[in-house]
């Protein structure tokens, strides 16, 4: 393979401390660069605007794509593994009119919520089932979970359903103040997940597993690994997050609607992918994501604060991927080289 | 009769003639052709009008499957195609103007092709994975179509742009037509030439058909510059045939439809092998059942389920563990009319 022409990243010689520490952790270089550019865009958007940079605006980012941070944990599960999973958006629509309804005919949320969280659960292990037992490649398996979550969604109700369980809709109006700092409880929902997913991935075996995988499916298997259960597990994951999301977005917008989160998928994988998650897998990690999710929702909260169309969004965090993706290609090629 | 049985287009076509069947049984005006002015009217006839952008998308699909890639953004690129093309007969003033609507189709075909050639660049010169590089392009073309349309659903009433859909020649629809000349113009291309073998190689191992000499590079390439030109002929009769460009709706999920007919076809989504034949019948199964499920009553919103599950049933068909259970179950059944041996050690033997 003709290995890429793409300028080394300056070497800090002055600094052999900062060389050693990104010798050791180049896989967290894409994340930091996450991070820069999300501090980037938050200083930029200050400077510009004056007053982008508040404890309003900011509370309102972690409420507004709390469902999508949800949807990225899981996503990244299934990536570090070198799995993809297309279903994510059409499990939360189906989730969350499916909960919609079971509210509506009276169903308390106690039965309800835990019900659609087994439902996204049931579609991730049909996933995981078809690409571990059946040889089926993760994309072709998602594929047919997100037809089926689709048209599961249209069974359900072909058109939206009001909550008004007031259970539900506590998770979003309630607002725990500090100053004028807010979090509601699907925040807190979301910000758990991401605890979890992070401490999970880190610290268990069944974490350092999925990395194994990534890293290379037969050696983890050598290792007397299992592999199997692992890659089947990763999917449920991602089916609950889903159910999980569906819930979330559900107490958001009040209602269910079967033609939510079209394309959702795809902003999932790009936020896990933009917060430093290799495709490939065997790189990655939870917080990552979770700064992924926050760069692509501030691009659209700066897209609204400047009133340009909002078909801006999906072009920079288009762009966004592709430098990501090129720069994870780099990296990618180097540690090659060393090699 | 094994011969035909293990003949790769076999159970495309039973499955193709078993959702004839059903509607001919279940609805009688199904199988009606009607001649009308010369040109014939059925719904039959409906199918192979309504199949000819996915018949274009899916057979650029095919080629880029081949060589062990995924083209994800021909449904953006068709939303773009229509953008630029309607958008310049709508303000050319001159909409009914045949020379006005051949430089709207020229131009839209060729942003296309400059699309193609994007994906082309990332996939063989970047050497990214082809799932992510198109990704960038599906993320970002929709937004350059409603860009361009200003986001609002731009509409025309222009004669020769809604001939491209809605046309006949020789009594049959002209989409068709147009889709069949791809068809018979890639397929030829491939078959009748080394370039069909070259792009399997590639596709069955990149490194070993780059030791032996073949370009692969320029073959994938070209690949998706041809994924992205069809795309963008789609995205023409896509908007001719509702008469606007949509950019939030034209090609929404095609790219997955596409996938599921060259999959249906009997191409291995790991590369190499492909059949184009397999990927006109796979067009002609996706269109049908949708009508089927049309005619069927259920809401079309609903169609999706069914999809779900003939994805399900076809990759288990295919899947080498299904195979092997399939042989057990055959030999067993052999087994227990001619001898009491055991099945597994017949199987060992």
């Amino acid at each position: 393979m003709t290995t890429m022409e793409i300028a080394p990243p300056e070497r800090a010689a002055k600094n052999p401390g900062l060389q050693t520490f990104l010798g050791r952790h180049a896989s967290l270089m894409p994340t930091f660069a996450a991070l820069a550019i999300l501090i980037l865009l938050f200083v930029g958007a200050q400077i510009y605007f004056g007053n982008f940079i508040s404890a309003r605006n900011i509370s309102a980012l972690l409420l507004d794509n709390a469902y999508l941070l949800i949807l990225a944990v899981g996503m990244t599960f299934v990536i570090v593994t070198g799995g993809i999973d297309l279903s994510v958006g059409s499990v939360m629509a189906f989730t969350g009119i499916l909960l919609a309804k079971m509210l509506g005919t009276g169903i308390p949320a106690v039965v309800a919520v835990p019900t659609i969280l087994v439902g996204g659960a049931v579609i991730g292990l049909l996933i995981g089932v078809l690409v571990q037992y059946f040889n089926v490649q993760p994309f072709i398996a998602s594929l047919a979970g997100l037809f089926l979550a689709r048209g599961l969604a249209y069974v359900v109700s072909l058109s939206s359903i009001k909550v008004e369980d007031t259970s539900l809709l506590w998770l979003q109006s309630t607002r725990l103040k500090v100053g004028d700092w807010y979090i509601t409880p699907t925040g807190i929902i979301a910000l758990l997940v991401v605890v979890v997913g992070a401490l999970v991935m880190q610290f268990t075996r069944f974490g350092r597993t999925i990395y194994a995988i990534g890293g290379s499916e037969s050696s983890a298997h050598l290792m007397g690994l299992n592999v199997a259960r692992t890659k089947v597990m990763v999917y449920v994951i991602s089916g609950v997050c889903a159910g999980l999301a569906g819930l979330v977005l559900t107490a958001y917008t009040g209602a269910g609607y079967p033609r939510n989160g079209i394309g959702t998928e795809l902003d999932a994988i790009a936020a896990v992918v933009i917060g430093g998650t290799l495709l490939t897998g065997g790189r990655g990690y939870v917080l990552g994501s979770m700064i992924g999710v926050f760069v692509y929702g501030s691009i659209t909260t700066v897209i609204s604060f400047m009133g340009a169309e909002q078909s801006w969004t999906r072009i920079i965090v288009g762009s966004l991927l592709l430098l990501f993706i090129v720069v994870q290609r780099a990296i990618v090629a180097r540690s090659e080289r060393r090699r | 009769m094994t011969r035909i049985l293990k003949h790769r287009l076999f159970w495309p076509l039973i499955a193709l003639a078993v959702l004839l069947a059903i509607n001919a049984i279940t609805q009688p005006r199904f199988m009606k052709i009607t001649v009308r002015d010369g040109e014939l009217y059925g719904a039959l006839i409906d199918i192979l009008r309504n199949s000819a952008p996915l018949m274009l998308v899916a057979l650029g699909m095919t080629i880029v499957i081949a060589t062990r890639g995924i083209d994800l953004s021909v449904g953006a690129i068709m939303a773009v195609s229509g953008a630029v093309g309607l958008t310049i007969i709508d303000s050319s003033g001159s909409p009914e103007n045949l020379g006005t609507v051949a430089v709207a189709v020229v131009v839209a075909v060729l942003v296309a092709l400059v699309l193609g050639v994007w994906n082309g660049f990332l996939v063989s010169v970047l050497k990214i994975q082809p799932i992510i590089a198109t990704l960038v392009l599906m993320l970002a073309g929709r937004g350059v179509a409603l860009l361009i349309t200003g986001g609002f659903i731009t509409t025309v009433n222009s004669g020769p742009f809604e001939f491209i859909a809605s046309g006949y020649i020789l009594g049959l629809p002209f989409a068709f037509l147009l889709a069949m000349a791809a068809v018979a113009a890639v397929g030829i291309f491939e078959r009748r030439t080394a370039l069909g073998v070259l792009t399997e190689a590639v596709g069955i191992n990149p490194e070993a058909s780059r030791l032996a000499g073949v370009r692969s590079r320029s073959i994938i390439w070209s690949a998706y510059v041809l994924s992205g030109t069809l795309a963008g002929v789609a995205g023409i009769i896509y908007a001719s045939n509702i008469k606007a460009a949509d950019a939030n709706a034209a090609g929404l999920f095609i790219e997955l439809n596409a996938i599921l007919a060259v999959v249906l076809g009997g191409t291995s989504l790991m590369g190499g092998k492909f059949s184009i034949a397999g990927t006109v019948i796979g067009v002609f199964i996706i269109q049908t059942l949708e009508s089927t499920i049309l005619f069927l009553g259920v809401p079309s919103a609903q169609s999706p389920v069914f999809f779900a599950a003939v994805v399900v049933i076809v990759v288990l068909v295919q899947s080498p563990r299904v195979h092997r259970a399939g042989r057990h179950f055959t030999q067993a059944i052999r087994n227990r009319g001619s001898s009491p041996v055991p099945a597994d050690s017949e199987v060992a033997a």
